[in-house]
């Protein structure tokens, strides 16, 4: 039985991954609490705040692009096909709710996976192939304390924020493409979009901004936090990283939209 | 605070009997076994060097007494703790009264190396930064490193680095140092220096201190008791005279450092065409 049995081990594996991840989602939502809630430490701010300054003010301008872009492609598309129904209006609609609820968040954390996640799991898996972390073992800190928690603070603050602009560019490119193209005024078109979206579709993004944020971070760090090994496993760590970030922000997000979908219309 | 004050009280207590016992100790990565039932005790304020050739399994048996592996079997007990067995406290108290130097340094590349010295008493302990400062510069000082505060470690030479890490270790000042290969990679006239420094240490503070190595004159030199690895088993414990003059063949070819000899066949090898 080779075939069960390879399905069998790779099963656990999968399952020891999620109880890892878990694990290590809940120490550190532990120390979070238990260090920041009280701010003595100067030192964790200093380095918050440059995590911030890292994963978002420096990926502004490429997500900016991207995310523009993906505005403008989908509003072309959609146009090409509701131009033969008479509807160019609905571009509007189009480009205004699915950047929201769905495109924004999710160009926002591709771009971050591979800006910060995977500079993040190198940075760790560094570490742990340089003795970094057992030094920190050593000295009475927890690494999941002292380099994982200013990360996860850094994302969860900046993610949202990065969507934010992400579903902006976005609609301020579909607002070109209606200039030209149904010769409406930017304002006019912004105003539209107004009455258009809801408070839902703007909770949901940045909801699902958040959660994204905690998948990146989480998977990234633990890739890192798991190598053994010389520098070779750093390469194959940050592989890891990205594709698995990916694969299961791609998988939270069905999650989210079908749960938004069925629980909240 | 109070994981400080229970850090001293666990010494007071434990006053007579060895700070490290460490039990029929095992260690197994996957199938191979890397230390077969090690014994030892080390006395508190005695220097300790443990001896082996490389691969004898000596970082793996000071990477357990720091804490840092599980035992595959027996016990590590620090001030009568057994490390597997501790509460995090306990493990984060006896680990504040620890420094540590490792092989490779060790150094946080992320922060300059004034940061990296600050960093446990940053975090450990509640002083006011100017007082952090000064002592930084001080434990710097000590092992002979002045003004490099705000370089990066990577802009360091190896010997710095390592030295820098030492303060790093010594910036808590440390009931038991450990270290790990203190003069491997380094020019002959610095690893004099860190001898020295280690003999310094040991005079002014009496703090207990675990030296890993294969340098046999720093060895001799700096050791209150030796004991030496091979293949994963202690083969002995003893004073520096005992070890220099231990029958073991492996010792004295050891500690005379005299080559294996080459096995017959490889010999008709090369010369028996």
């Amino acid at each position: 039985m080779p075939l069960l049995d390879a399905v069998g081990r790779y099963s656990v594996r999968q399952v020891e991954y999620l109880g890892a991840l878990a694990i290590q989602l809940w120490r550190c939502l532990r120390f979070t609490v238990r260090a920041h809630a009280f701010g003595r430490r100067r030192l964790r701010w200093k380095r918050v705040v440059m995590q911030m300054a890292e994963i978002g003010v420096h990926s502004l301008p490429v997500l900016c692009l991207v995310s523009g872009a993906t505005g403008l492609i989908m509003a072309l598309q959609g146009g090409a096909e509701l131009r033969k129904f008479g509807a160019m209006d609905a571009v509007i609609n189009l480009v205004g709710t699915s950047m929201t609820r769905e495109l924004g968040p999710l160009i926002a954390a591709i771009v971050v996976i591979g800006r910060s996640g995977s500079a993040m799991s190198a940075e760790v898996a560094t570490m742990a192939v340089t003795e970094e972390l057992d030094a920190l073992r050593a000295m009475a800190l927890d690494p999941v304390d002292f380099v994982l928690v200013p990360k996860y603070l850094a994302m969860l603050v900046m993610l949202p924020c990065l969507t934010v602009m992400a579903v902006f560019s976005g609609i301020l490119a579909g607002g070109v493409f209606t200039y030209y193209s149904l010769d409406l005024t930017l304002i006019q078109y912004f105003l539209r979009t107004g009455d258009i979206l809801l408070m839902r579709d703007i909770i949901s993004g940045l909801v699902k901004a958040g959660i994204f944020a905690t998948v990146i971070v989480h998977v990234s760090c633990l890739e890192g936090f798991l190598v053994r090994g010389g520098p070779v496993s750093v390469g194959r760590a940050t592989t890891n990283a990205v594709v698995k970030s990916i694969f299961l922000v791609v998988l939270a997000d069905l999650i989210c939209t079908a749960f938004f979908y069925f629980y909240w219309r | 605070m109070a994981a400080k004050f229970s850090a001293r009280q666990l010494l007071n207590r434990h006053g007579r009997e060895p700070i490290i016992e460490v039990s029929g100790l095992k260690a197994c990565y996957g199938e191979r076994v890397v230390l077969d039932g090690v014994n030892l005790n080390i006395r508190r304020g005695e220097t300790m060097v443990i001896l082996g050739g490389s691969g004898s399994g000596k970082s793996t048996l000071l990477r357990h007494i720091e804490g840092l592996e599980r035992p595959s079997g027996g016990s590590v007990r620090i001030c009568g703790i057994d490390l597997a067995k501790a509460t995090d406290q306990q493990l984060s108290a006896l680990r504040r009264m620890m420094g540590v130097s490792f092989q490779s340094a060790a150094m946080f590349n992320s922060m300059t190396v004034g940061e990296n010295v600050a960093l446990p008493l940053l975090e450990h302990t509640d002083l006011a930064e100017p007082t952090i400062e000064l002592m930084t510069k001080m434990k710097l000082q000590q092992v002979g490193l002045s003004g490099v505060e705000d370089l990066y470690p990577m802009q360091l030479s190896g010997g710095m680095r390592k030295r820098a890490s030492l303060a790093r270790a010594l910036a808590m000042d440390p009931e038991i140092l450990l270290f790990d290969e203190p003069s491997a990679g380094l020019d002959p006239v610095i690893a004099a220096g860190l001898d020295e420094l280690i003999l310094d240490l040991k005079g002014t503070f009496r703090i207990t201190i675990i030296v890993v190595t294969h340098a046999l004159s720093s060895a001799f030199r700096i050791a209150d008791r030796m004991c030496m690895l091979y293949e994963g088993k202690m083969l002995a414990v003893g004073t520096v005279d005992e070890i220099r003059n231990h029958p073991h063949p492996r010792i004295h070819q050891f500690v005379n450092r005299i080559p294996s000899q080459p096995e017959p066949s490889s010999h008709r090898y090369i010369t028996g065409f």
